[in-house]
């Protein structure tokens, strides 16, 4: 038979009965839409966090010092202070597979311009901080080695930070103070934006390392908390890992069975880490949603039994007239597939309908969603899917009706 | 002229649990091609039996069957749907047609499970003849419920004709039409016989048996007369007569 007459009689026998049709595709319309809206959630987290690592920069190596316990408590990672100048000298010269290195030097402090003053991160880097993290520069320049070696009061000023305080004039060149010190800006660093709710990545200001060491942060901190390096290519990522490990295990005297005082984590890792958890949530609601997936579908394959056994009479009557029983499958399940097939594409538009509402509704929580394409296509086959593994029992009993007793049903 | 319909020693026999039940004990019987055939009997005759395997809906326990030189008994379920819809036009009391699907729908239906395959265009057109051929062409879109019995009736045989069949097979196709109607269906049998189409009409009114040519007598499974008709009664004529007769008692005007 040929197909389209086939869609023709199964659009029609839904169209018979609108309401019992619209209920039975209810049950996928809730599935398909649940799932649709849950991954597009996740995905939107997940999206979110890996902007948020790709803003570090690529082939990013994180070395952490390591963590001191206090009364059984484990302190956060650079608590213990076991990364020296010394180390950060050492790695930079004995590892010719870092295209770069810098400490990190964390400070919040209180920045005046004349009567203006606000209150930002100062952060302490090194020479090669900013390619490290692929910050640019809109105007002026880089602080140089000699400014670090000398500990010379110059800052980088981010985007927000600047306008703060000098609205549409040009930075470069001016004065701030910074815990009541003077530096002179000596760049203007281009905006990178938002990385996730609430935190303006812009509004910073970089000075190196040595002048934020003796002037930022308290006196006698002589050790970092953190250096960020960058592999050459993305394939000495694992390598520089491995030299950086054995490396500082050497320089800190480690012994072959104890634990290192520090951690060496690559970008990849942290995104990996930092995903997990989305991922596990979306798995799990995801789950919750397939399940009424599969509801759905049992209200089709009940829905599909009824009109069997209602169209008993009409299965007779197209067999004496030389149905086979393939025919006779076919129309079911091709039914039951438009039925589900349908409440799948109602389902996507409800979908995506509110992954864009949800976002609005729930703004205070900061959710964000990404609808993927994957996700429509995988909705849209898995209802497919669906009619067919639960129309297929109803449409082989109907095929397999004795033409006889079928004309004589009432 | 060959056969259209040859049964040899048929029989056929049900099985209700243990107990066995004979519909059909051994009947032979040869319908050649033009042949018009009422088989009659009462209710338990096995005619009811006769006509579901000389329809092809089902097969013989016993003896052979050949529709049109086919082995009817060596078939397979999807051989013999294949077999019903090009050799056989079915007409039942009940008329049968898909509900809330008009007459002409209704008349496409078997080409839609031809396994040549028709056109859409030639599938309209042969739905149109065949209609045509009953006179109603003008009432192609109509719906069964928007139609009398009687029209109804003839939409069924409408579509038992539209494969071009061997056989046109008719289970009491007056059974529910008053006698008016009845003798007017009869008259669409009767040309159609005269075009040479074979037909056989399974009934228990012996007045409806008079319009075939030949009539089979069946009780308690077995054949027991088979006669031509000798006094056949035309369907025009009749329905001249009962068109004088209501007349006279002023049912009509």
């Amino acid at each position: 038979m040929i197909i389209l007459a086939t869609f023709k009689i199964a659009l029609r026998a839904l169209r018979r009965n609108t309401l019992r049709t619209l209920l039975t595709m209810l049950g996928i319309i809730i599935g398909v839409g649940a799932v649709i809206a849950v991954v597009s959630i996740g995905s939107g987290a997940k999206a979110q966090v890996e902007a948020q690592i790709a803003s570090m920069g690529q082939n990013v190596i994180m070395i952490l010092s390591g963590n001191v316990s206090r009364g059984g408590f484990r302190m956060g990672f650079g608590t213990a202070g076991t990364l020296t100048r010394e180390d950060f000298e050492a790695i930079r010269k004995e590892l010719p597979d870092i295209s770069g290195i810098s400490p990190e030097v964390w400070a919040s402090a209180q920045i005046a311009v004349g009567n203006q003053n606000t209150s930002t991160s100062v952060r302490g880097v090194g020479v090669d901080y900013l390619d490290i993290r692929s910050w640019r520069l809109t105007s002026g320049a880089n602080f140089t080695e000699a400014d670090v070696r000398n500990g010379s009061k110059v800052a980088l000023i981010g985007k927000t930070t600047a306008d703060l305080l000098f609205g549409d004039e040009d930075p470069v060149g001016k004065i701030i103070r910074i815990k009541n010190a003077p530096f002179t800006i000596v760049g203007l660093l281009a905006a990178k934006g938002m990385s996730g709710p609430g935190y303006d990545q812009d509004d910073i200001i970089f000075v190196p390392y040595t002048s934020a060491m003796t002037r930022l942060v308290g006196p006698g901190q002589t050790t970092f908390r953190s250096l960020t390096a960058q592999a050459a290519t993305a394939k000495l990522v694992p390598t520089v890992q491995n030299e950086i490990t054995n490396l500082l295990r050497q320089r800190h005297r480690i012994g072959p069975e104890r634990e290192d005082d520090f951690l060496v984590r690559t970008q990849q890792e942290i995104s990996e880490m930092a995903t997990a958890t989305s991922k596990i949530m979306t798995w799990l609601l995801g789950s919750v949603a397939a399940v009424s997936l599969l509801v759905g579908g049992i209200g089709i394959m009940n829905i599909m039994l009824v009109s069997v056994t209602e169209r008993t009479r009409e299965i007779g009557i197209r067999m004496a007239v030389g149905a086979r029983g393939r025919d006779i499958l076919l129309q079911f399940l091709t039914e039951a597939v438009v039925l589900s097939v349908l409440g799948g594409c109602l389902g996507i538009f409800i979908g995506v309908l509110s992954s864009r509402v949800l976002p609005r509704v729930l703004s205070s929580l900061g959710v964000v969603t990404l609808v993927s394409p994957t996700s429509i296509v995988v909705a849209f086959l898995f209802s497919a899917v669906i009619g067919i593994f639960f129309g297929f029992y109803p449409a082989r009993k109907a095929s397999q009706l004795d033409p006889i007793e079928s004309l004589r049903y009432e | 002229m060959h056969a259209v319909v040859k049964l040899e020693d048929f029989r056929k026999t049900y099985y209700a649990g243990e107990v066995e039940v004979p519909a059909v004990r051994g009947v032979s019987l040869e319908i050649r091609q033009g042949e018009f055939v009422a088989i009659m009997g009462a209710s338990g005759s096995g005619k009811s039996t006769m006509m579901n395997t000389i329809g092809c809906l089902d097969r013989p326990t016993h003896g052979r069957y050949f529709l049109d030189g086919v082995d009817v008994g060596e078939l397979e379920r999807d051989e013999l749907a294949d077999l019903r819809n090009e050799k056989i036009g079915f007409v039942f009391q009940g008329f049968n047609l898909l509900s809330r699907t008009s007459a002409l729908e209704n008349v496409e239906l078997p080409m839609l499970y031809a396994r040549r395959g028709v056109r859409g265009r030639e599938q309209l057109e042969r739905a149109m003849q065949a209609l045509d051929l009953v006179g109603l062409s003008d009432r192609a879109d109509h719906h069964p419920n928007q139609l009398s019995g009687g029209q109804q009736q003839r939409v069924a045989i409408a579509r038992a004709l539209v494969n071009q069949p061997k056989l046109l097979l008719a289970d009491e196709p007056t059974g529910n039409l008053d006698s008016r109607t009845s003798i007017e269906i009869m008259g669409v049998f009767q040309n159609l016989n005269d075009q040479a189409m074979t037909i056989v009409m399974v009934t228990h009114e012996l007045d409806i048996a008079r319009y075939a040519k030949r009539n089979v007598i069946m009780r308690d499974g077995r054949i027991v007369n088979d006669l031509p008709v000798t006094e056949r009664l035309a369907a025009g004529h009749e329905l001249q007569r009962l068109e004088r007769e209501q007349k006279d008692v002023q049912l009509v005007s």
